[in-house]
């Protein structure tokens, strides 16, 4: 009998009945205990006196919890029916593959009959996104630096800092090179073929699958995994703030530039030393290498730089 | 070739609902992980190399990756850790005292 109803108590019945009618949960428990731990090591070695932590309020009043058990009820009857519209919606969509749907229209037709003629990238992903939407392109990689830019705003630990306040990821830093045998053994192998792949993924783009996008991720991976096999010291000698400043804001710049004066040439019908090429060679497709080139190097340096504040704080 | 995209589907679907039902963090990442892994395998079987290199390199490496250095700042993955260094440090005390 008592096994039952040990049985009982962790069942997703109860837990269920648990969630819907109590306050308490299992997050704020954690939390709770956390905060216990936490003062009863600092309460035991100093003064009682420095009990400034939070204490949570176990028991809130009845109207409080009546309203928690409406708003909880409210919530999975929401969720319900949004996956039912949701669900319906997708009923209505047009079979996958269909020759007559409405997204197989005179674009798609025109960018795969024309496609490798005028863009001169064997690549047809690569030709559309570097060539027919390469404005797209652009604004993905402007969002992929904003982001990077936001999450330095927030995570940053500036200089003039006060010390102490910030000796936590201090420490963090110094301990951070393991120097753990297994994986820099791992890492001096794998990092030089890691990055060599990325970089022909990405000079390959208009080629072979590929691009930019996918290149610079590969690249970036390398760079966290030599990251976290040697430490920062060693990274901080090819890689800095002021690297990832300075190569991203010229690809952004360079990619910017040479597209204004592709679309500027293209939309007057002007003569522009940008020629397709010969479809199929490595300097072919005119703008399309170089454009895949910076959106990697952009594409790396963020992947890299959102690491490594979210790990220690600063490049 | 049916199967094979039959059961990636399944997995897929599997991963995507224990993801969300697990406790653990640690281990909702991993599973996020082989996921993304089984997904980029769907993507090479749909004829679209360019998304699969995309979703391995994204989605099962950088986006996991940024997850832990997430739960590490929150300090979500070293509790056990902790639990377990200060039963040790109780046990070292212990020790120390009996010796004395």
């Amino acid at each position: 009998m008592a096994k039952l109803k040990h049985d009982m108590s962790g069942s997703r019945r109860d837990r269920l009945g648990h969630w819907l009618m109590h306050y308490d949960s299992a997050l704020d428990e954690a939390l709770q205990s956390d905060y216990d731990d936490d003062t009863a090591q600092e309460a035991a070695p100093a003064a009682p006196a420095v009990q400034h932590h939070r204490t949570w309020e176990k028991k809130k009043a009845k109207h409080v919890n009546f309203y928690q058990l409406v708003y909880r009820i409210l919530a999975a009857l929401m969720c319900c029916g949004i996956i039912a519209f949701l669900l319906m919606t997708a009923m209505q969509l047009p079979e996958f593959g269909n020759a007559a749907d409405p997204a197989n229209n005179e674009v798609s037709r025109r960018y795969i009959e024309k496609g490798m003629e005028e863009t001169g990238a064997v690549n047809i992903v690569a030709g559309m996104i570097l060539d027919y939407r390469a404005f797209d392109t652009l604004g993905e990689s402007n969002v992929l630096f904003i982001a990077a830019c936001a999450v330095m705003i927030l995570l940053r630990i500036g200089q003039g800092d006060p010390a102490g306040a910030l000796e936590e990821e201090a420490h963090d830093r110094m301990t951070e090179p393991k120097h753990d045998l297994i994986l820099q053994k791992i890492a001096q192998v794998l990092v030089p073929v890691v990055l060599l792949f990325g970089m022909y993924v990405i000079m390959n783009g208009h080629i072979s699958p590929g691009g930019g996008f996918s290149g610079g991720a590969i690249m970036g991976a390398g760079l966290i995994l030599y990251l976290s096999a040697f430490g920062f010291d060693k990274t901080e000698k090819f890689f800095t703030f002021k690297t990832f400043k300075v190569v991203s804001v010229a690809a952004l710049t360079f990619y910017a530039v040479s597209k204004t004066y592709s679309f500027f040439t293209g939309a007057n019908h002007l003569w522009s030393f940008i020629t397709p090429g010969t479809p199929g060679k490595l300097f072919s497709a005119g703008l399309i290498p170089y454009l895949n080139l910076a959106v990697g190097l952009v594409v790396c340096c963020t992947m890299y730089a959102l690491y490594t504040l979210f790990r220690k704080g600063d490049m | 070739m049916e199967a094979l995209n039959i059961i990636l589907l399944i997995f897929i679907i599997g991963c995507a609902v224990a993801v969300a039902f697990s406790k653990n963090l640690l281990r909702s990442i991993v599973l996020f992980m082989s996921m993304s892994l089984a997904l980029s395998v769907v993507w090479v079987l749909l004829e679209s190399p360019d998304l699969a290199i995309t979703e391995a390199a994204v989605g099962a490496g950088i986006d996991s990756l940024l997850m832990f250095a997430t739960l590490k700042k929150i300090h979500a993955i070293d509790l056990a850790d902790r639990h377990k260094e200060s039963v040790y440090d109780k046990e070292v005390a212990e020790d120390g005292k009996a010796q004395a």
